[in-house]
């Protein structure tokens, strides 16, 4: 390990720096606001160095020497090889920071809910986006598992972070059910480990290829059931079926920018790791996994939207959405063994292009209901009644949001889903397609059901329903997102496509 | 031009949403740009050179470059699609007039019938299946809205079962349309049509079903039709009009834009299944028609009916030999064009009805010619029109579907001539029930139709009878874009392939 890794984790360091800050100022005065302020001004370091790594790559920045193992205009590993810096983690940095901050913003107006402990607040929040970042960058099985636990043991402290019965049930369920499912994945390694003998992604890839192609899915039952225990672990992070039970409770008792940080934020970096870890260590088998995930895919789409039908809990109900999107998303993921042949990466460009869209989807339909529940104190369905006359333009955002998560055009949820099943059609995965779309038209039922009790039904006071500027830039950046990717997708698109420039050596 | 005609009333609604703040205003504004849309499709329907074909107008810019995927903004008419842009305009207006007492909620009103409008447009203008495809979607929204706010009864559940039946079919419509994508590299309908569309990457018969269960729900076809009454019902008068009139015509399009132009050897093979189903959606649409005692439910089941001969129509090109019947085609579209034309002004006076009287219930109505003499005539000439009086535009088409299909399917179209004679019963029933007979003592003070009133079903009439007395006014473009041309056209491409 030399200096230059130094300059390689600056995005990870700077945050760290930040969140360090974050608690410093929180001991030495008592305006509450300065912590928040630090936080978020802060932001800009990371994505400083993110960007400057970006140019690093590019070749517009030169701030150290060729590294050994560089592919030139690809990627860059270090600390012996176990994180790379290549445009796939860059992407993914960007995504998480850019959650973080709408998350922040969104954050001030829950302030008064946090009590005395916010220094605690901001700093876990973006330790954890530390470990989400790296989670995206690591090519090496120990780190990685390293970088989730960084990811997931603040998410269970903010979980947490109310104090009051659900919130604390939340946070216990989170840590318990986060350890088993923690427990598999090292066994799943442990295992991939023993048969191969090494813990580096592009190790394990190598012994996956030279493999005996037999009757046995991955060569041998040792490396199915390690393949088999990952994908099980990537699942709890993603919150796809059957690793989904903990996301009801957890979703519905945490604090909503929490409850929308862990929807956006923590299910990206799990797809991060996921389609690295699957593409490059098992990619030379990617037609056995691709069923496994297609398998899973159909789960969770049907499973989270037929749930999801009967909550009468908006958190709740977001939830089970999540779960299903997380099923769309697997989609992308099934779609990488194109069966064509072709090596065609249609599938992770289709995946993180609709990461994209439904980070500020979700994030925007997360960021107005905080702003009405706020106001009304209630998290049920039915107290959003009348909301279309008491806060129009929260209702209209809202409904906005709603029908981008039905994949109604022009809005991302539409782009996104037409990419994905795009790429699932061309990877032979036709019936993936048409599952999804069914699927699609499910959702809606329960989607339009909000909108229905918004704009049909009797308020219960005719009091007006504001948020604060905060709030509303988060809502709003969050929404014109929406806008700009249904209707001009040719930036995010281009961008995933850069994001996968020599990825997975395709 | 022809983006113009698509996005002139959305510009308008952002105008509305924006700066309108009076009702009056907001009717100005909705007003104006719904007088220009129709301007503008008389135009692009006059600037159609019919001798020359093919599709005309094409405004085509890159939307989404790129090596994998390419969506185009293309938009183009032929003469099947400038009918109907016409026939949107027309209707669009009709809605807008009928619109003009709307006093709950206005300005989201004449937002949502705006969006409305521009999405139908775009669905018809598209020769991109993306652009087309974001159209159709881009529809249910506002209907969903128009339904469930300004409707009556059961008005939310009805919404609900509108936008779910068709977002079934449109999903279907999605993954047929990748599958298209993926096998030939590209969206533009024009390719596609002169396309090989045989060897997919998924098995043609099914990509064709897909497509055909999207138009079906739309047309609708019996048995997925029970969307149709249930929305009519409970859908306030514009809406009822542009449903019956423009978007059940979205179906017969697509039907003939892509399961006929596309799939002719499937299409040929599914002939008389098609053949079937028509004849069982025009008779069991007559029969349910005859039961109904409300007067929008009764519209809504006749739509049924008079939308199987539109299915006819496309199945008689099940003629022997390979070769198309054009003649049954371009019936087919005429029918679409009259049916929206009638209907529109069925429902028109229908509303104006409805308004005066508060009720929409046969029995309880009767002998209002007396009292409403521009209504009786304008409600005559559209059940005349729609039971097939020679003079008027129902005739033609139906004529001519009959001539398309009966050397193809004797037994079935003589089946279906019992359809038309069922409808006269029950529009002669309607006409004397709620217009004649004796008087009523309750309906002794009710007004005619108003100035403003008058002016939709006028329009409305003048496109009835116009296209009834000299029908080479539509079908002059029809047969340049469907029929013969189509048949030509088909013809060449599947013998090129052989």
């Amino acid at each position: 390990m030399n200096s230059s890794a130094l300059w390689l984790l600056s995005p990870e360091i700077s945050l760290a720096f930040v969140a360090m800050l974050a608690f410093l100022v929180d001991l030495v005065t008592r305006r509450k606001g300065y912590v928040a302020a630090v936080s978020l001004v802060g932001l800009v370091l990371p994505l400083l160095f993110t960007t400057l790594l970006w140019g690093e790559l590019s070749g517009w920045v030169n701030a150290i020497g060729p590294q050994p193992g560089e592919v030139a205009g690809v990627s860059i590993p270090g600390i012996f090889g176990t994180l790379v810096v290549d445009r796939y983690a860059l992407f993914f940095k960007y995504l998480v920071f850019g959650a973080l901050g709408l998350v922040l913003l969104a954050s001030l107006d829950y302030r008064s809910r946090l009590g005395r402990l916010e220094g605690e607040y901001y700093g876990l929040i973006l330790l954890s986006a530390g470990g989400m970042t790296l989670l995206a960058a690591t090519v090496e099985l120990l780190s990685l598992y390293i970088a989730l636990e960084l990811a997931t043991l603040p998410l269970v402290a903010l979980a947490a972070f109310l104090r009051d019965g659900r919130s604390t049930e939340a946070g216990i369920k989170f840590l318990l059910l986060g350890a088993i499912s923690s427990a598999v994945l090292l066994f799943g390694m442990a295992l991939v480990f023993g048969v191969t003998g090494s813990t580096y992604l592009s190790d394990i890839a190598g012994a996956v290829a030279t493999a005996t192609p037999g009757d046995v899915p991955f060569g041998s039952y040792a490396m199915l059931a390690g393949a088999v225990m990952m994908a099980a672990g990537f699942g709890f992070k993603i919150a796809a079926v059957p690793f989904q039970m903990w996301v009801p409770d957890v979703y519905e008792g945490s604090p909503t920018p929490i409850t929308a940080y862990l929807s956006v934020a923590s299910k990206a970096a799990g797809f991060a790791a996921l389609l690295r870890v699957f593409t490059t260590a098992f990619g030379p088998a990617d037609l056995h996994w691709s069923v496994l995930f297609a398998a899973l895919a159909v789960a969770s789409m049907t499973v989270g939207n037929l749930v999801a039908v009967a909550q009468s809990n908006i958190k709740r109900m977001l939830g089970y959405s999540t779960i299903a999107h997380a099923g769309y998303m697997l989609i992308g993921v099934a779609a990488v063994a194109g069966r064509t042949g072709d090596g065609s990466l249609q599938g992770p460009q289709g995946l993180l292009f609709y990461l994209g869209g439904y980070a500020v989807t979700n994030l925007a339909a997360f960021f107005a209901v905080i702003a009405i529940a706020n106001r009304t104190g209630s998290d049920q369905i039915s107290d959003f009644a009348g909301m279309g006359r008491r806060a129009p333009w929260l209702a209209f955002l809202l409904t906005v949001s709603l029908l981008s998560l039905i994949g109604i055009p022009p809005t991302a949820g539409f782009m996104g889903k037409l990419f994905l099943f795009g790429a699932a059609v061309n990877a032979d995965l036709a019936w993936l397609a048409l599952v999804g779309v069914i699927n699609s038209v499910l959702s809606a039922y329960y989607y339009l059901r909000i909108v229905k009790v918004m704009y049909f039904q009797e308020p219960a006071s005719q009091e007006r329903v504001t948020c604060s500027p905060a709030l509303w830039a988060a809502l709003g950046s969050a929404s014109l997102g929406v806008a700009f990717v249904g209707m001009a997708p040719w930036p995010l698109f281009a961008f995933a496509a850069q994001a996968l420039l020599g990825f997975a050596g395709r | 031009m022809l983006t113009a005609v698509v996005f002139l009333p959305v510009a308008a609604a952002i105008i509305i949403a924006l700066a309108a703040r009076s009702p009056r205003a907001v009717k100005g504004v909705a007003l104006t740009a719904f007088v220009a849309d129709f301007a503008l499709a008389i135009a692009v329907f006059a600037r159609y050179n019919t001798g020359d074909g093919g599709f005309q107008q094409v405004e085509q810019y890159d939307w989404l470059p790129g090596e994998s995927v390419v969506f185009q903004y293309l938009l183009g008419v032929d003469g099947l699609s400038a009918t109907m842009v016409l026939l949107t305009g027309l209707l669009g207006l009709a809605a807008m007039l009928v619109s003009m007492n709307i006093q709950h909620r206005v300005r989201e009103y004449f937002v949502f019938l705006l969006l409305l409008q521009t999405a139908v447009m775009g669905v018809f203008a598209s020769l991109d299946f993306i652009l087309f495809f974001i159209m159709w979607e881009l529809e249910l929204v506002p209907m969903f809205f128009l339904i469930s706010i300004w409707g009556t009864g059961r008005k939310e559940y009805s919404a609900m079962k509108f936008l779910v039946f068709t977002f079934v079919g449109s999903a279907f419509m999605l993954v047929s349309i990748l599958v298209l994508y993926f096998s030939v590299g590209t969206f533009d309908m024009r390719v596609l049509l002169e396309s090989d569309l045989r060897n997919l990457v998924a098995p043609v018969t099914v990509v064709f079903g897909l497509f055909f269960a999207a138009f079906a729900i739309k047309l609708p076809v019996w048995p997925v039709h029970t969307w149709l009454p249930d929305a009519h019902t409970d859908a306030p008068t514009a809406v009822s009009v542009m449903l019956a009139g423009v978007l059940l015509k979205m179906g017969g399009y697509g039907l003939i834009r892509v399961n006929v132009a596309m799939f002719p050897e499937v299409t040929q093979q599914a002939a008389l299944p098609f053949a079937i189903l028509a004849v069982i959606s025009i008779l069991f649409g007559a029969m349910v028609t005859l039961r109904q005692t409300d007067l929008k439910r009764l519209i809504a089941y006749s739509s049924v009916s008079h939308m199987g001969y539109v299915l006819l129509g496309v199945a008689s090109v099940g003629a022997t030999g390979g070769a198309l019947s054009s003649v049954g085609l371009t019936g087919a579209a005429l029918q679409m064009f009259t049916h929206g034309t009638i209907t529109g002004l069925l429902f028109v006076m229908v509303g104006v009805v409805y308004d005066k009287a508060h009720t929409r219930h046969i029995p309880d109505l009767g002998g209002l010619a007396a009292r409403m003499p521009y209504a009786a005539v304008a409600l005559m000439v559209a059940g005349l029109a729609s039971l097939g009086l020679p003079g008027l535009s129902g005739f033609v088409a139906e004529i001519m579907v009959f001539l398309g299909t009966f050397p193809v399917y004797g037994v079935l179209t003589a089946l279906a001539a019992l359809g038309v004679v069922v409808s006269a019963g029950y529009i002669l029933w309607t006409l004397r029930g709620v217009m004649f007979g004796p008087a009523k003592e309750r309906w002794a003070h009710i007004g005619d139709a108003t100035l403003v009133e008058k002016v939709a079903p006028a329009l409305l009439i003048i496109a009835v009878v116009a296209v009834g007395v000299y029908p080479a006014l539509i079908t002059d473009a029809l047969s340049s874009g469907v029929g013969e041309a189509l048949a030509d056209r088909i013809t060449t491409v599947v013998g090129g392939l052989r």
